[in-house]
């Protein structure tokens, strides 16, 4: 008996080993030894589609990187969007270390966003001003994820309080919210807040592209997350609401200092997947005309001298997502088992 | 008396931002000219769709188009949910294959698609399809298949014959099925095992219609595509646009719902599968007979949620061109000008379809 299901499972080892190794194969010599990696310079992309469907044409990576990762900032300056992505990068480091779960982290993620939207825009010190229209790449998507995310957590504290509240016409205000808000895709909101906005606002009153589509996802996130949180409250023991409460804390106090306190450490791992969720979907403004890293990608395709090798540059860019969207989710589950040992006694 | 006034407060707060709104855009729409209503509902689009279940041209309403938009987003969503089930209960059974190598690569699969964003998905799969070869060197993978930039084309069943053959099918298949439950009964109550109904009705079923095809009936045949001077013709197609975007929903909740499946196996108590097979049962039928469904019922209303989100990331069909509604409203959107009402009218459409699902969903649950 334990023998056949051992030759069933070498069998299917066997089987499956062979398919995968006839399609590596097949990857690489298309990937790497039929592969353009650099034209020569002057050279257009004519050598890369001659060997279409042999060979991949790395090489449109190669020249247009810096478009994808930075947008159309002035080539010049673009050293500034590179140190606003180190910034954000050092602050998701720092959030990550637990001995930074101080207040002064709380101070980071206000900070750190408004130091990159000043290194952005410039304007002062002798920073040329950069127009937001030029702002792209990665540093877009790190400033719509972080800033949507950072912004989203007050309000979202509200709803999921409102949620749970027992004034009626609180509750049905948020639930109204939250489910209008999850019941709808993201893009149309991101469709307001690119045709309709200006019909909402005073004329002659111009808001950015960008802030636009920002205050789009802050509010959608705000949703989101407020299911989060409202998960977080529910696992907090009704003991410790009726404890606060013989103490003689009122609900406010009894809120703030006990019980969401407790809800926070349960909805950690909750709110980095949901943080996820969001970097991911900040892909869309690509739909609404902004050059984040997909954006820009797709952008760099429109090009004529370019057009048809969308896969070579939708791998690279899938690649860039995929690092950072990997580490952070496995940081998670680490963060999970982590966090699952400190609550047992 | 604390909490009427909050209530109160918090009422008058969103009132007076409604009224805001509404004043400032009915100015807005009054300096701009912009007309108001839902009167262009009526007028003629004057724009094609490149692919429509319904009879549609260029001189039919913006709500005729809106209705093609609203089929063609059903049509996708429906297939793409039984697409990424089927795949995603296969993923999860596989995510704990005691084989190593299967475990793995379904694990790096989950974990590539969870961990890039759906919409460079779905243009990685349109790019891809942008790469294929013209119709005149279309791929082959199986006879009478072929796939080249201008979609896929199968073969498929054509019907002339009306509905009397049509009838007369359906009647013949009642009656087989109605004696096959009959003997079914009989045998259950004589050896204590019914027999596979559903499995031999379809059967039946696929023997008729082979039979038919084999035997020449005129109402029935098989319809090749072919190469003709504009391209194929015949048998069913898919356009790129619509198998991108069936392919990256469906491979992408697959993901998901394998996950779901993963932990609802997991959830399911050992001794469940140490008492199953202490009756000597196989480890296939363990699964099927016993983990599986009791699996399914913790699995259940986590992958509602992801049917409700599939439909709803169906609407990034406008970032490859497929017609669904989102598309065409931003279509109708930009040649009117009347984005309130396009707007209103496609958040009440998606939350009119997560409502559905949800309903459908919570009758399933048992």
């Amino acid at each position: 008996m334990r023998s056949r299901r051992d030759r069933a499972g070498a069998a299917a080892t066997a089987v499956v080993a062979a398919c995968l190794g006839y399609l590596g194969f097949r990857f690489l010599q298309w990937g790497v030894v039929h592969a353009h990696w650099a034209l020569p310079p002057g050279a257009a992309s004519s050598l890369c589609r001659a060997s279409r469907g042999q060979g991949a044409c790395w090489a449109v990576v190669h020249e247009r990187f810096r478009f994808i990762l930075l947008g159309a900032y002035p080539y010049e300056q673009q050293w500034r969007p590179a140190l606003a992505c180190l910034l954000f990068v050092a602050l998701y480091a720092a959030s990550a270390v637990r001995a930074c779960w101080r207040p002064w982290l709380l101070g980071l993620w206000i900070g750190v966003p408004a130091v990159a939207v000043l290194l952005l825009r410039g304007g002062w010190l002798g920073l040329a001003a950069v127009p937001s229209d030029a702002w792209g790449g990665l540093p877009l998507t790190f400033l719509l994820s972080t800033v949507g995310f950072a912004a989203a957590i007050p309000p979202a504290v509200g709803l999921a309080l409102g949620r749970r509240s027992r004034m009626p016409a609180i509750r049905v205000l948020s639930i109204a919210y939250i489910e209008l808000l999850r019941g709808v895709p993201l893009i149309t909101f991101l469709f307001m807040a690119a045709l309709m906005f200006p019909l909402f606002v005073p004329q002659g009153l111009a808001v950015a592209n960008v802030l636009r589509a920002q205050v789009a996802f802050v509010m959608v996130i705000a949703a989101y997350l407020a299911e989060v949180v409202r998960a977080g409250l529910q696992a907090v023991p009704a003991g410790q609401y009726e404890a606060a409460a013989s103490m003689g804390l009122r609900y406010w106090p009894a809120t703030l200092l006990v019980v969401l306190p407790q809800a926070l450490r349960i909805m950690i791992p909750a709110l980095v997947n949901t943080f996820i969720a969001f970097f991911k979907d900040t892909s869309l403004v690509a739909v609404i005309g902004l050059f984040d890293l997909l954006g820009a990608a797709k952008a760099v395709i429109v090009d004529p001298q370019w057009v048809g090798f969308g896969v070579e540059v939708y791998l690279f860019v899938a690649a860039v997502y995929f690092a950072f969207c990997y580490a952070v989710s496995r940081y998670t589950h680490h963060l999970e088992t982590a966090l699952a040992a400190g609550g047992r006694r | 008396m604390r909490a009427l006034a909050w209530q109160a407060g918090a009422v008058a707060l969103v009132l007076a931002l409604l009224v805001v709104l509404v004043v400032q855009t009915a100015a807005n729409l009054r300096l701009r000219g912009l007309a108001s209503g839902f009167g262009f509902l009526g007028r003629a689009t004057g724009f094609e769709i490149s692919a429509s279940p319904l009879a549609y041209s260029p001189r039919d309403s913006y709500a005729r188009a809106l209705a093609v938009g609203l089929l063609n987003t059903v049509r996708v969503a429906l297939l793409a949910i039984v697409l990424a089930t089927a795949l995603g209960l296969v993923l999860g059974i596989a995510r704990l294959s005691r084989v190593r190598i299967v475990a793995t690569l379904a694990r790096a699969y989950v974990e590539v698609v969870r961990n890039t964003p759906l919409l460079l998905q779905l243009l990685f799969w349109y790019s891809l399809s942008q790469a294929l070869p013209g119709p005149r060197d279309a791929l082959r993978p199986l006879p009478g298949v072929f796939l080249c930039i201008r979609g896929l084309h199968l073969p498929g069943l054509a019907w002339h014959g009306g509905t009397r053959w049509l009838v007369a099918a359906a009647g013949a298949l009642a009656i087989v099925v109605g004696l096959l439950r009959g003997i079914s009964r009989r045998q259950r109550d004589r050896a204590g095992r019914a027999l596979p109904t559903a499995r031999l009705a379809a059967g039946a079923a696929a023997v008729l219609l082979v039979g038919a095809i084999a035997a020449g009936h005129p109402a029935v045949t098989l319809d090749r595509p072919a190469l003709m001077r504009f391209g194929f013709e015949g048998g069913m197609s898919l356009t790129p646009e619509f198998a991108a975007l069936l392919i990256g929903l469906s491979t992408n909740t697959a993901a998901f719902i394998g996950e779901i499946v993963r932990g609802g196996i997991l959830a399911v108590d050992r001794g469940q599968t140490e008492a199953a097979a202490a009756l000597g049962m196989s480890r296939a039928r363990v699964l099927r007979l016993v983990v599986l469904p009791q699996a399914l019922r913790v699995a259940l209303p986590p992958t509602t949620t992801q049917y409700l989100n599939l439909t709803k990331n169906s609407s990034l069909a406008v970032a490859i061109g497929y017609p669904d509604l989102m598309s065409i409203a931003d279509t109708t959107l930009n040649q009117t000008g009347q984005a309130v009402e396009v707007i209103a009218l496609v958040m009440t459409v998606y939350l009119a379809l997560s409502l559905v699902i949800a309903l459908l969903m919570s009758a399933a649950e048992p």
